[in-house]
């Protein structure tokens, strides 16, 4: 069931809410969580349908803040709320609010979403794009137990991680993150098999793409290693190589969905390593509201730290086809900052 | 965790999002073409290896009689998967699977098939990597046992080298009574150490049971409760809709007690009544469970406070159903129980006097399991008299399946002018607040044993002392009398509810 109110209010919303419910007899029952989507129109349908899926794990009632642009001196005096309720079907498991806000009032969200939140229940803030520097302290940010970012979207995501770095507060996360765990448990336990010492290790991966640079950064810090970044042509992560003291250990994975893991004195072996879904992130990220400290010492361990001790090849992106970034829109980038 | 050697400086106790992978391993089921492996064991493994739990290289070895090239099994695994697994399917998974796939063919005394199998483990730990690691699930039935663990011993499958593992994997029923279960304990025992056997009693992998761990012990605001100054009594219920199908052979002799009740529900009752353990710790916990197992105390009259009986020709649901007593291959003078229902108490400062009723059946109303925990009524109700008619006991319901979740129900007053106070529920659902479906109990039990976590298994001195506590039940039923009649589809015998309305109570509709 969906109920569009144009020029409205939060109050508005919360009774438009508890009448969708009454209307198709389910009550709010079981939602675990808020999630807080803040977009603009262009990316608010994927986001929106990402969250969706996820909420199929997570039951959440899911806010989009879209935030339009004003043109006209006019129009952006006019503050104006317009929302689209949706309960039941339409809305995954939990229920959605989508918020459009308009001139003055795009600067003041958080006097709309915090009526909204849902009673006693964690609040996580994502941004599908366009993170503001410090999440902690973006108003809406500040209203969130877990902030989620995306280095993968930004114009240029290397820099994107040393502001993430700095600004790093717990409850800070990034997809760029969520998406190497697959990697990161499977050479875990290519270590587990083979406790041999790491002398040092590459990453190779498509160039602008910060899940490389986190993985790097990992290894370089459990490990205490050199740990060298290489430019392949995707897609995503194409191989990690740690060299140990008994051999190679390889993990390698050219077309984005099964990999090899080959080790010294050991067949090789594929393993399925497929690129995930943004909903399947997402669930992920859901799944543990605390703070990250793993990846608070992998972001902090510094982008500059590790172009600097794998001095030999410095990651040379110009080069390197990289598809995925082209999808990206890079303009919108420069006119949040 | 066993498998993981100390120091691997990528693990970190801190990093929560790396999952527990089990080290390098292999699962080897014996009676690999039946309907256990087909519709649970295989698609867990799957489902395991498609959420990344499975080490690089886990191999799966199929033994049974049928004779299938590694192809073939490969088929079949292929198909129960398809057909089965909870997890949708994906090509790159099932290639990293099928590389450590192979089958081998022969019967539970053929000495060459067991050589063939050595050879065939040595060969997976070449060429895949299996360190050794292999876990033997006998999925065969219980006569067979002995055969296949002394074949493991006599060929040398179930020595225990130094830095890898062997563990065995057994099913219910665990004997059929005390004696027996010694005598296979010891059998198993002989071979295996006794921290390498799993029991599997796949009601502990389900989350609802587990999470009757969290909500009693991570909670305050059941615990004050959860004792004989506020609860009347407990009713632990096992229905299921169906009869008996084709497993005549199997459950004549046997009955709904032995097969249900020394286990599953015996079980239950230990996890709902049980003190806190000190810590999760496999050994605290069956400390606290083997306390309040021994604490269970049988009625002194066990003709008045037990029922048996057997289902009879009715129709169920929209079809006509034969009686247990006309099914294939019963004999017709049969006394085994389809159903069962006892009253046990529990001998403690927490539990003096409430009375648990467990009870099971088959071919009863729906398949349901549930834990009620009945609450005695308020003291005084200071309302008029007619204003609480409809008030019930409130009750705390923990749905263990279907339909996984917690209910707790209580007075309300009725909207309106007049004063009246009528029960209501307030309700929690897995499904509302969890994922969509939860892992399955075989992907938890099946990880945990390739993880050597034992906290999921009964051990053999729980089962010997459930066994202890049906056995005298069982004898009694033995000498006396012979199992009620209950329709086909309906709740039980009414011996069963008279049984309950001596002490003043009835049975929750579940």
């Amino acid at each position: 069931m969906k109920i569009d109110l144009t020029e409205t209010t939060s109050s508005k919303i919360n009774q438009a809410l508890v009448s969708a419910r009454r209307a198709i007899g389910t009550p709010a029952i079981g939602m675990v969580l808020t999630l807080v989507i803040v977009t603009d129109e262009e990316n608010a349908y994927d986001a929106l349908k990402s969250a969706g899926d996820a909420s199929r794990e997570h039951p959440s009632r899911i806010i989009a803040v879209i935030k339009r642009v004003s043109r006209s001196p006019r129009s952006r005096r006019d503050a104006r709320l317009d929302a689209e309720v949706r309960v039941g079907s339409d809305a995954g498991t939990g229920e959605t609010v989508v918020l459009r806000l308009h001139g003055e009032l795009v600067n003041h969200a958080q006097s709309v979403v915090l009526p909204l939140l849902l009673p006693d229940a964690p609040v996580v803030v994502w941004w599908p794009e366009d993170a503001p520097a410090d999440p902690a302290k973006d108003p809406l940010g500040a209203l969130a137990q877990r902030r989620i970012t995306d280095a993968y979207s930004a114009e240029h995501p290397g820099e994107e991680l040393a502001v993430r770095a700095d600004s790093y507060t717990p409850g800070d996360t990034d997809l760029a993150w969520t998406r190497i765990t697959p990697w990161r448990s499977m050479l875990a336990a290519s270590l587990d098999q083979q406790s041999a010492q790491v002398v040092s290790a590459t990453v190779e991966g498509e160039s602008e793409n910060p899940s490389c640079e986190l993985l790097a950064m990992w290894l370089a810090d459990r490990l205490k290693v050199p740990v060298e970044r290489t430019v392949s042509a995707g897609p995503g992560l194409t191989a990690v190589r740690m060299e140990t003291k008994n051999g190679v250990i390889v993990l390698d994975r050219p077309d984005g969905s099964l990999a090899t893991l080959s080790m010294q004195g050991q067949p090789d072996r594929a393993v399925a390593l497929k690129r995930r879904e943004t909903a399947e992130l997402l669930a992920e990220e859901l799944r543990r509201l605390d703070p990250d400290n793993t990846y608070a010492a992998t972001v902090k361990f510094g982008v500059a730290k590790l172009a600097g001790q794998a001095a030999p090849t410095p990651a040379e992106p110009a080069a390197a086809a990289a598809p995925a970034a082209a999808k990206k829109t890079a303009a919108k980038k420069a006119a949040s900052k | 965790m066993s498998g993981v050697p100390g120091a691997n400086p990528l693990r970190d106790p801190q990093d929560r999002r790396l999952p527990r992978i089990a080290g390098p391993s292999g699962l080897v089921i014996f009676g690999v073409t039946g309907d256990l492996s087909r519709k649970k064991l295989m698609p867990a493994v799957y489902d395991l290896a498609n959420r990344g739990l499975l080490p690089p290289g886990f191999s799966l070895i199929g033994f049974a009689r049928r004779e299938w090239q590694d192809e073939d099994f490969a088929q079949e695994v292929h198909d129960a998967v398809k057909q089965h697994a909870r997890t949708p399917f994906r090509e790159e998974v099932w290639q990293q699977l099928i590389q450590g796939m192979r089958f081998v063919q022969g019967n539970f005394d053929d000495d060459e098939a067991f050589e063939q199998l050595k050879t065939t483990i040595q060969e997976l730990d070449k060429a895949q990597g299996t360190g050794g690691n292999f876990a033997f699930y006998l999925s065969v039935p219980p006569k067979f046992f002995p055969k296949v663990v002394q074949q493991l011993k006599k060929h040398g499958l179930a020595d225990q080298k130094e830095g890898s593992w062997r563990r065995a994997v057994i099913e219910k029923p665990f004997g059929h009574d005390l004696k027996s279960a010694q005598e296979l304990n010891q059998i198993v025992h002989d071979v295996f150490p006794p921290n390498e056997v799993f029991r599997i009693d796949h009601y502990l992998g389900k989350e609802t049971v587990q999470n009757i761990l969290a909500l009693r012990f991570a909670n305050t605001m059941f615990e004050p409760i959860w004792n004989r100054s506020y609860v009347d009594h407990v009713q632990i219920t096992m229905a299921e809709d169906i009869g008996i199908g084709g497993r005549a052979g199997y459950y004549d002799g046997i009955g709904a007690a032995r097969d249900v009740i020394q286990n599953h529900l015996l079980q239950l009752l230990a996890l709902t009544a049980m003190e806190e353990p000190g810590s999760f710790h496999p050994k605290a916990l069956v400390a606290e469970k083997l306390k309040v197992l021994t604490a269970v105390e049988l009625p002194e009259d066990l003709g008045k406070h037990t029922v048996r009986a057997q289902y009879a020709h009715a129709w169920q649901g929209g079809e006509e159903v034969p009686g247990y007593l006309e099914e294939d291959g019963i004999d017709p003078k049969s006394k085994t129980d389809t159903y069962a229902a006892i009253k046990l108490t529990i001998n403690n400062r927490r539990w003096a006097g409430v009375p648990f009723y467990l009870r099971t059946g088959k071919r009863l109303g729906r398949r349901v399991t549930e834990i009620a925990v009945v609450f005695k009524r308020a003291p005084y109700l200071p309302f008029e008299s007619g204003a609480t008619e409809e008030l019930g006991s409130n009750a705390l319901v923990i749905r263990v399946q279907p339909d996984e979740g917690v209910t707790v129900r209580f007075g309300s007053k009725v909207p309106g002018t007049s004063m009246e106070v009528r029960d209501v529920t307030m309700d929690f659902a897995y499904g509302e607040s969890f994922t969509e479906s939860s892992p399955e109990a075989y992907e938890r039990l099946i990880l945990d044993v390739l993880l050597g976590d034992a906290n999921l298994f009964p051990r053999h001195q729980e089962v010997e002392l459930s066994w202890n506590i049906l056995d005298p039940i069982e004898e009694y039923w033995d000498k006396h009398g012979k199992p009620a009649q209950y329709p086909a589809g309906t709740w039980g015998p009414a011996e069963a509810d008279e049984m309950l309305a001596r002490d003043g109570r009835s049975w929750r509709r579940p």
